[in-house]
């Protein structure tokens, strides 16, 4: 299928699942729904670091609640359409993303993943200690009840900006899994030291992964603050964004961009559904149990049980043996 | 002795307690090369076992953290295993590898604030309260006792490491694998025993930590980048470097909380392990 | 002659530890040389610096006039100097095919002619030269050692090299496979590739080289005609012990 066509069947889909949504009425399946598209893009957008490059992102909620954040200081100084501040999200998690790339990507990507996660911490760390943006009080953001220019209800523009983010997010996915690009993200992936020999301009493309990936990461925090309507710390840079996002690939396939999107739909929908019964602490408890048992038995996902009987690692353990 | 002078000591004397926080990842990662960020997890879990047995039977902290020495040991000897059947022998999949001791520090986090709350937990001990005054030095002895504790078990460590034959394979192992296979040592069990031995040490580390500070769930996280850093700028798998980088990181910890403000200490941290990261050669792969 | 490869005062070292000392090497275009050593003497080290992999501490490399240093290895695969792996690291979630897409999509972008490149045909070519015919689906986890060995060689013979290092292609192969990649090296040097050939199995070392460099505990101890070097009493020693 070629790119153009791809493109078309995602717009129709998503055209398709907004009106499905009207259709229904309940404007709770909006607010529900906005969370799982927001996990669409969060899952798709680590997968293109984390599954095709082979490098963990532990830091997704820095990505993620700078992007919130970057809404909510704009937002102070000049008031900006939603759209815009996704734009301004990106930007700002796509410069963090260069520059953590820059800093520890020449290495292996243990570090990688460890400067990740200790990011996290200082980017909550410089929140908290940020007055303008509400500290470690929080900020408050006004949501609209309408949408200015369509007049339909504030939460299904927020659901329809989220599905166009998703949309965005898919399609580019697919496109560089096709491309040449995804060829050299996979060679990096099976062995950095071959695609280096090869000719392989490893670095470059890393630096392009982890800021493209941050860069979508931080479009979909953007209006988070709108529909939170209130935004502090705790709540923005929680843990449990950085183990649904990588749990949602992992448990759904990393190889392709199906993967990301299985493994968000449904454990967000799962989610939302046992929010009302269970505890939400025992919700991610669940999660955690789920992604280290799939890591374990099932390193290639869902997609990969559907695919084939047996996982194609288990292959590679006559290599693994000729290595010791 | 001025604020300067005790923000030093107190640092010297912080930097001897993270030694002991950083001297498991040395092993599992300096020697196994086995990335275990959930280290400090299994650290805070020790400390909360410190915490129960204090709480509700008044016994010392590090009394029970090294009643729990076995109780650690064997919880390490079976992730090592499961993490070896898993990943070490499907070859190089650091991603999942890295997945799985994630999901580890996750659930182990989780299950700590179902169990015991978001709240502060601390100690009570003797020795947490009243310093030691040689001449114009002043040592608090809730610093202080950790610091020893913590250089003795390190010290421990180095002799068994150095003068025992199990010591002496890890210390093997940790070079070449081939070569100790060769001479009849099966590098597996080797391994695992000393992945044992480092989560071990997170049950004397825990008890210390809560000595020293108010425990939560999530303070594990806030040790990661600490932990590696120390352990990189030390020399993956020199407890001596260990040791200094990790005084040297506590020194300029308490010098920062003392005039700026204690919050900024995990920026310090992550500083650090960038400046730790940069000082390795560019464009090698690998150690 | 033209020389290709210009080596002078190489060293490397690790810690203190010193892997490489004061190497000197020149190979001319179209040469076949032979590069020998006892297990330990930097032959590895020889090649990750040459490739880029290592950085060396002292000396300078020089290729097809260029100077090396400080460049990064996928630089120098696209300026024509390709090396293969002694232990085969293949792409393994990708097809054969794809293993060999990958460095005609990036190798060959330095080439005039890269824009016209059909990349089907090449693969075929390529996977024909080195008698892996008709393998372009299968996947790495499934070839025979052999036929892993000649994937490493086609994969670095994809950016269509001027300077091939073979690193120990043949170890651990049968007699007959042994000769199998020995004919192959053999055609692509007929087709212009300059080769150095690093190896152990004296037997095609022999029938390979037109001139023998030996390396023993980082230095370069010999260099010139094979069956003069053999006889030298150095080398001797340092393969048979005093």
């Amino acid at each position: 299928m070629r790119i153009t066509t791809f493109l078309l069947v995602a717009i129709v889909c998503a055209a398709l699942t907004f009106l499905a949504a009207r259709w229904i009425g309940n404007g709770y399946v909006f607010f529900a729904g906005y969370v799982v598209l927001q996990y669409i893009v969060l899952a798709t957008a680590w997968n293109i670091l984390g599954g095709y490059c082979g490098y963990v992102n532990f830091g997704v909620a820095a990505f993620f609640a700078l992007g919130a954040y970057a809404a909510v200081a704009v937002g102070k100084l000049v008031p900006l359409p939603l759209p815009v501040m996704m734009l301004i999200g990106g930007v700002v998690s796509g410069v963090l993303g260069l520059a953590m790339g820059y800093l520890t990507l020449r290495l292996r990507g243990a570090f990688f993943s460890i400067a990740t996660l200790a990011m996290a911490v200082v980017a909550q760390t410089l929140m908290v200690n940020w007055a303008f943006v509400g500290g470690s009080a929080g900020a408050y953001s006004i949501r609209p009840m309408k949408t200015p220019l369509l007049g339909i209800d504030y939460i299904q523009y927020l659901f329809l900006l989220m599905l166009g983010l998703s949309v965005l997010s898919v399609v580019t996915a697919r496109l560089i899994e096709r491309s040449r690009l995804g060829l050299g993200f996979a060679s990096i992936r099976d062995d950095e030291l071959a695609a280096e020999a090869s000719g392989v301009p490893t670095l470059r493309l890393k630096l392009f992964a982890t800021t493209l990936s941050g860069a979508l990461m931080g479009m979909a925090g953007a209006p988070l603050p709108l529909y939170v309507t209130f935004l502090d710390p705790p709540s923005a840079f929680s843990l449990s964004y950085a183990v649904n996002t990588i749990a949602m690939p992992l448990i759904g396939g990393t190889g392709s961009w199906p993967g990301p999107v299985i493994g968000a739909v449904l454990i967000a929908t799962l989610q939302q559904v046992a929010t009302v019964t269970i505890s939400s602490a025992v919700n991610l408890l669940i999660v955690g149990v789920v992604l280290v048992g799939f890591v374990v038995a099932a390193p290639n996902g869902i997609l990969g049980l559907m695919r084939s009987g047996v996982p194609r690692e288990r292959r590679g353990a006559r290599r693994a043996v000729a290595r010791t | 002795m001025g604020l300067l002078g005790n923000a030093v000591i107190s640092g010297l004397l912080l930097g001897g307690f993270y030694a002991a926080v950083s001297i498991g990842v040395s092993i599992s990662f300096g020697m196994l090369d086995i990335v275990n960020i959930a280290h400090p997890a299994f650290i805070i879990l020790g400390s909360y076992c410190a915490y129960i047995m204090n709480a509700w039977f008044g016994i010392d902290p590090i009394l029970t953290s090294l009643v729990l020495i076995p109780a650690f040991y064997l919880l390490g000897t079976a992730i090592y295993q499961v993490y070896h059947l898993a990943f070490e022998r499907r070859g190089d999949q650091s991603l999942r590898g890295l997945a799985f001791f994630f999901g580890l520090l996750f659930i182990t986090e989780v299950v700590l604030v179902l169990v015991f709350g978001v709240d502060y937990r601390l100690v009570q001990a003797a020795y947490i309260g009243p310093s030691l005054h040689l001449g114009v030095i002043e040592l608090p002895l809730r610093l202080l006792v950790p610091c020893v504790v913590s250089l003795g078990l390190i010290g421990l460590l180095q002799v068994f490491l150095s003068r025992s034959f199990i010591g002496r394979a890890i210390l093997a192992v940790a070079q070449d694998q081939l070569a100790l296979r060769l001479m009849a040592a099966d590098p597996v069990r080797i391994k695992r025993i000393a992945f044992g031995i480092s989560i071990a040490t997170a049950s004397v580390a825990g008890a210390i930590l809560i000595i020293i500070q108010p425990v939560e769930p999530s303070l594990g996280r806030e040790y990661i980048g600490r932990v590696f850093a120390i352990c990189v700028l030390g020399g993956l798998g020199s407890f001596a470097g260990t040791v200094v980088a990790a005084m040297t990181i506590g020194i300029v910890e308490s010098l920062t909380a003392t005039f700026y403000g204690p919050s900024w200490s995990p920026a310090v941290a992550f500083g650090f392990l960038l400046l730790a990261l940069a000082v390795r050669p560019a464009g090698v792969f690998g150690r | 002659m033209t020389e290709l490869l210009d080596v002078s005062g190489l060293g490397k070292r690790f810690g203190g530890f010193v892997a490489l000392e004061g190497i000197d090497l020149r190979v001319a275009a179209g040469e076949r040389v032979g590069l020998i050593g006892p297990n330990g003497s930097g032959k590895s080290t020889l090649v990750n610096c040459l490739s880029g992999t290592l950085r060396h501490d002292s000396g300078r490399v020089r290729f097809d006039g260029r100077m090396l240093d400080g460049l990064a290895p996928h630089r120098r695969t696209r300026l024509g100097l390709a090396r293969s792996f002694q232990l085969p690291r293949p792409f393994s979630s990708l097809t054969v095919g794809d293993n060999l897409r990958v460095p005609i999509e990036y190798a060959m972008r330095a080439h005039p002619h890269a824009a016209s490149i059909d990349l089907a045909a090449r693969c075929d070519e390529l996977l024909g030269m080195v008698g892996l015919h008709g393998r372009a689906r299968a996947h790495p986890p499934d070839l025979t050692q052999v036929e892993m060995r000649k994937l490493e060689l086609a994969r670095a013979m994809a950016a269509e090299p001027k300077l091939l290092i073979a690193d120990e292609a043949m170890a651990g192969l049968s007699h007959a496979e042994v000769d199998d990649i020995l004919a192959l090296l053999l055609r692509l040097n007929d087709r212009g590739v300059t080769i150095i050939m690093i190896e152990h199995i004296m037997r095609a070392v022999m029938q390979f080289s037109q001139r023998l460099v030996v390396l023993v505990a980082g230095r370069k101890i010999a260099d010139g005609d094979p069956a003069e070097v053999i006889r030298n009493p150095e080398v001797e020693r340092a393969y048979l012990g005093e």
